[in-house]
């Protein structure tokens, strides 16, 4: 078979199954019909097998952010607004 | 001009104090910055007259305001509004004492709060020379202990309940010097590992003004300290007490305590040590400061008759959560 490219000579290889033809001049690979999905199927099935990269894991802070009594955890309830006042207070001599 | 607590005559008084400063007449209309039961603050043009509270020391408050007009403390404190020809800084107005200031800019409740720039400036306080002081007034004791002794005798004015039986458990916790401020051995206990340094006492966000002139060498607008009336020698880490006490409390955005600490440190600030944890260096001062709060916001929440809320509730668990904690260690 001739590339369709630069019509250099193709090589049939076989990857996991899968027929494809590479061009010895300019390395260009052609396909057949459903070769592509099937090599598409082979890589999500690889994937799947390796377990994911774990995330890096974040460095653990150098001293607590609160003491033995503090309200862990202490961002609590603040994100929902219950505390959203707690700095509002920090105004005057609690 | 109406004021709830004061007398007129008082107002009256310190609007004519304020006007031999506020330069050449018709003196302006005296506005009503701050009224509690015990501090009266009016703005009169561009000066500030504060009447502090009945009972103060005229003696300390005098050492109190030169240490504020010092020059070591310049860029770091505002300084006070001391009368053109010499003469005392502190007068007598209605049997109170009342200082003049320069009017400022507080920090906006709604706006962002300039956690970092409060870090440095208490690290510059603390950082101070003692020797670079004029101390022939004498240096009094900062007044934090004093404060927390103040709320305490008020709160026994009240009625039991649960939640004050927390705050006194907690309280009983701290040691003796946190709130007793006779105890002849003050100046051992406060100093600890940090040694004594020039202590603000009361900070909090409404402790800071933004000024044109801040007197630092850059001479751009910048934050000053304000409010000299617990200004003192003490330990640093009363400072921090009150933000720690919050952030223990979980009534802090989760950043802002880091961010504040490390902009202390950053500064060279004494009470806590670089690279190191800063609970053991803060926990006596966030601990009083959580009592003294609680203590506060009941006393409040029964003044205006209401239940507590989210935030009083929050610092009385924590007292509990004190109490627990070294009932049990």
């Amino acid at each position: 078979m001739q590339c369709p490219k630069c019509h250099g000579p193709m090589r049939t290889y076989n990857r996991n199954g899968v027929q494809i033809e590479q061009c010895d001049m300019c390395r260009g690979i052609f396909l057949d019909f459903g070769e592509l999905e099937a090599l598409t199927r082979l890589e999500s099935q690889w994937a799947q097998q390796v377990p994911p990269a774990p995330a890096p894991a974040p460095a653990p802070p150098a001293y607590p952010a609160q003491p033995a009594w503090g309200a862990h955890p202490p961002q609590g309830h603040y994100h929902h607004g219950h505390r959203k006042h707690g700095v509002s207070r920090l105004f005057y001599s609690s | 001009m109406t004021t709830t607590y004061s007398a007129p005559s008082l107002l009256a008084g310190m609007a004519a104090l304020a006007g031999r400063w506020d330069g050449p007449a018709p003196v302006s209309e005296p506005v009503v910055l701050a009224e509690r039961a015990d501090v009266l603050v009016v703005r009169v043009g561009d000066v500030v007259v504060k009447a502090h509270r009945p009972g103060m020391d005229p003696a300390a408050l005098r050492a109190r305001l030169s240490l504020a007009a010092s020059p070591a403390l310049r860029g770091i404190v505002l300084p006070p509004v001391l009368p053109a020809g010499g003469g005392p800084g502190v007068s007598v107005v209605d049997g109170r004492l009342v200082t003049v200031w320069p009017l400022g800019r507080p920090v906006e409740p709604a706006g962002p709060v300039p956690w970092e720039e409060a870090g440095r400036l208490l690290a510059a306080l603390h950082r101070v020379p003692l020797p670079a002081l004029d101390a022939s007034a004498g240096l009094p004791r900062c007044g934090a202990a004093a404060r927390l002794a103040r709320t305490m005798r008020e709160l026994e004015r009240v009625g039991s309940s649960p939640a004050v039986s927390e705050i006194r458990r907690a309280h009983a916790t701290l040691p003796r010097w946190a709130w007793t401020p006779a105890d002849p051995d003050w100046r051992g206990a406060e100093g600890g590992e940090a040694g004594l340094v020039l202590v603000h006492g009361d900070w909090h966000l409404g402790q800071l003004v933004r000024r044109a002139d801040t007197g630092r060498p850059a001479g751009e607008p910048g934050w000053l300290l304000i409010d000299v009336d617990d200004l003192g020698l003490g330990t640093p880490s009363w400072d921090l007490g009150r933000i720690a006490a919050w952030q223990a409390s979980g009534l802090l955005p989760p950043d802002v305590w880091e961010r504040f600490l490390a902009a202390y440190r950053g500064s060279g600030g004494p009470a806590v040590s670089e690279g190191r944890d800063p609970w053991p260096a803060v926990d006596v001062a966030a601990r009083a400061y959580t009592v003294q709060s609680a203590a506060v916001a009941v006393l409040r929440a029964g003044r205006e008759g209401r239940a507590p809320d989210e935030v009083d509730s929050a610092l009385v668990d924590a007292c509990r959560r004190i109490a627990d904690l070294h009932r049990s260690g």
